[in-house]
């Protein structure tokens, strides 16, 4: 790859035009779900992400983050998850047509064919485990697992990181405080989706593959799960160095790079910018614009939300179910106004209680 | 089925020994009733309906990610036995017996078909609650089912976090630093988490009060067994990840397994 691009690559990847590229791949693909799967184009695609693998690939600065064994996982994660977006997306495709035509999902022509489990399924299940025993082995004989040198409590690396399934929430710290990042929204993922299938009330798309009968689940579901876990996972594995700055994909990761942070709080703003005073002496006095803005955006929010648009959700699923789901949301937008707002503005808190460990 | 020629007699002869008889229940499975009691007299496959829909079969519905990760599962189950023949949790032989593992051990590729299965089971869990929901499977009957599901994936994941320290190497015991320095800021448990100043004591009168939660008593003390992670914390780690979170998981997953037919099967259209 000639090294202009390269350059030119490094330097318009940051956090920012990272996050907002993902935000509107996914709202492409949303969009055009029914275009970009047709086999063809799928193909042109997938040989277009392994032509960038291929002319990357004697970059030494890429070489070295892709081809580290414990990163293996993760660049297949990319082509994994492609495929498989690709293929329920394809037959989402195919079904939401032939709803179109009146005629019902592929899945059903055959749903009241019964099949033996002995031997047709047994069978499959056989050949699939002796694939992946295969893979496995292969993958095990080739890539030695690595060991690095031994555990010292007085040498801390740079860069450090968590597991690599854990570096979107990692990423989430820049923006939270561990608190938030790293307790109430792992919290919160998993009591979200513990409460999925008691909060869709819908009764469509059961046993097979639809977009167009189940819109909103299904873009909220890959909106969290490919945006906001996976792709920052991939930022987080290959962009983020020493200190946790962001190195473009060939950028070497020097220890050195500088990156100034001047974020400034909320209060800060309010008080000093806004209105031109000091800022007040107790802390909830200074950090009262921010706690009401919180608290209005918490709980104030839902139910105008309620009354206007989510006025038909609201109907549909009730009371419970809408704050449950609201709930979820807001902490879901929240974590990307956060972000907005820390580009935009420099934001660092929106409540900045450091008496109590509360900032937001 | 009866067999032609001689080796036909010999099949036969083995097949109606009392001894073959008491094990297998059931003739050839080539015919409907035979291949049902296939299922149904083995412990293992009678997790198995005897019958499924045609389109719960297909690769194409449900990517087989469900039976991968239970592939995977024991293929770990098994790999991790082996392992823990030659490893001591404990600081001052944990590393050397991985190095030991690598360098000395015949046909040493166990830690490498754990580490590997490990992260591929991560993946599948993943990809396995994606189809699902692709599907809408989690739709009534199936709710409770993919409640466990989800804690099958925090358990999935604790497993590998649990793991990944055993190694004892500056990866390991870094990665599990930062992974465990979010557990300080637990609100109201964890030292640093908003609210843990409020939680105290009074002293004596008139003396002022102490804290209940401080660096030595937090959750992240009781989740490490000591401020930093050290040779307490691998212990922890290693019976956790040996034996705590294995059972439960083991557990779950029969419970999965038994709620997917209760519910009707791998679901399809109405
Ligand atoms: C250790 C982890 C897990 C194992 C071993 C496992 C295994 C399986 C297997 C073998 C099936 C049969 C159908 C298939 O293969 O797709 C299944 C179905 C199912 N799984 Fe899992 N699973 C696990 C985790 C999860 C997770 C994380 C979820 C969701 C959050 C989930 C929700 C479900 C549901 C709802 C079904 C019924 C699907 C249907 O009827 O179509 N499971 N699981």
């Amino acid at each position: 790859m000639p090294l202009f691009i390269k350059e030119f690559l490094n330097n318009f990847f940051n956090p920012t035009v990272y996050v907002v590229i993902s935000i509107i791949g996914f709202v492409v693909m949303m969009a055009t779900y029914r275009v970009w799967t047709k086999p063809r184009i799928a193909m042109g695609l997938l040989a277009l992400m392994v032509l960038f693998f291929i002319a990357s690939w004697s970059d030494p600065n890429f070489n070295k983050i892709v081809t580290k064994p414990d990163n293996v996982p993760i660049v297949s994660l990319v082509f994994i998850l492609g495929f498989f977006l690709w293929l329920s997306l394809r037959q989402a495709a195919i079904n939401d047509e032939r709803i179109e035509r009146g005629e019902p999902p592929r899945e059903a022509t055959e749903a009241n064919d019964r099949v033996l489990v002995w031997p047709d399924l047994v069978y499959s299940e056989l050949i699939c485990m002796v694939i992946f025993t295969a893979v496995l082995v292969l993958w095990s004989v080739f890539i030695p697992a690595p060991l690095e040198e031994p555990a010292n409590p007085g040498k801390t690396p740079n860069p450090s990181k968590a597991p690599w399934y854990f570096l979107g929430l990692q990423e989430m710290l820049v923006y939270f405080d561990p608190w938030i990042a790293g307790v109430v929204l792992p919290t919160m993922i998993i009591t979200g989706l513990i409460c999925i299938p008691y909060c869709d009330k819908n009764p469509k798309g059961v046993g097979y593959y639809t977009l167009k009968e189940r819109p909103f689940a299904i873009t909220t579901f890959l909106f969290g799960f490919i945006v906001l876990w996976v792709t920052l996972i991939i930022m987080g594995t290959a962009l983020r160095g020493p200190n946790w700055n962001f190195f473009g994909p060939y950028e070497k990761w020097d220890v050195h790079k500088l990156e100034t942070l001047s974020n400034v709080n909320l209060s800060e703003y309010f008080w000093i910018h806004l209105l031109h005073k000091g800022l007040p002496e107790h802390w909830f006095a200074r950090e009262l614009p921010g706690i009401l803005l919180i608290l209005g955006y918490m709980f104030v929010m839902p139910p105008l939300l309620a009354a206007t648009v989510c006025r038909k959700m609201f109907q549909q699923i009730g009371f419970l179910r809408y704050n449950i789901v609201i709930l979820h949301l807001i902490v879901m937008a929240g974590m990307m106004i956060k972000m907005v707002l820390r580009w935009t503005i420099n934001l660092k808190y929106i409540v900045f209680i450091p008496e109590y460990f509360f900032n937001i | 089925m009866a067999k032609k020629g001689e080796l036909g007699r010999v099949w036969d002869y083995v097949v109606n020994t009392q001894v073959w008889r008491s094990v297998m229940r059931h003739g050839y499975p080539d015919t409907p009733r035979n291949r049902s009691l296939a299922v149904l007299a083995n412990l293992i496959l009678h997790l198995h309906p005897i019958r499924l829909r045609k389109s719960g079969l297909r690769v194409r519905y449900t990517w087989c990610m469900g039976g991968l990760t239970f592939f995977l599962f024991l293929e770990l189950t098994i790999t991790g036995l082996l392992l823990m023949f030659y490893y001591r949790p404990t600081a001052e032989y944990a590393y050397n017996d991985i190095e030991y593992l690598r360098a000395d051990v015949a046909l040493g590729i166990m830690r490498e078909l754990h580490r590997w299965g490990a992260h591929a089971m991560v993946i599948s869990v993943w990809l396995h609650m994606m189809r699902v929901f692709m599907t809408g499977a989690y739709k009534p009957p199936r709710e409770f089912n993919w409640s466990i599901g989800v804690i099958l994936l925090v358990l999935t994941l604790l497993l590998s976090f649990t793991g990944y320290l055993l190694p004892w190497d500056q990866l390991a015991m870094w990665a599990v630093t930062v992974g465990t320095n979010m557990a300080r800021a637990t609100p109201v448990l964890g030292h640093e988490g908003p609210g843990a100043s409020l939680v105290v004591v009074p002293y004596a009168e008139g003396a002022g009060t102490i804290s209940v939660v401080h660096q030595a008593s937090d959750v992240r003390f009781g989740l490490l067994g000591g401020r930093f992670v050290g040779a307490a914390t691998i212990l922890r780690f290693y019976v956790l990840h040996c034996v705590g979170f294995p059972l439960i998981a083991a557990f779950l997953i029969a419970l999965h397994f038994w709620r997917v037919r209760k519910d009707g099967g791998i679901s399809g259209p109405l």
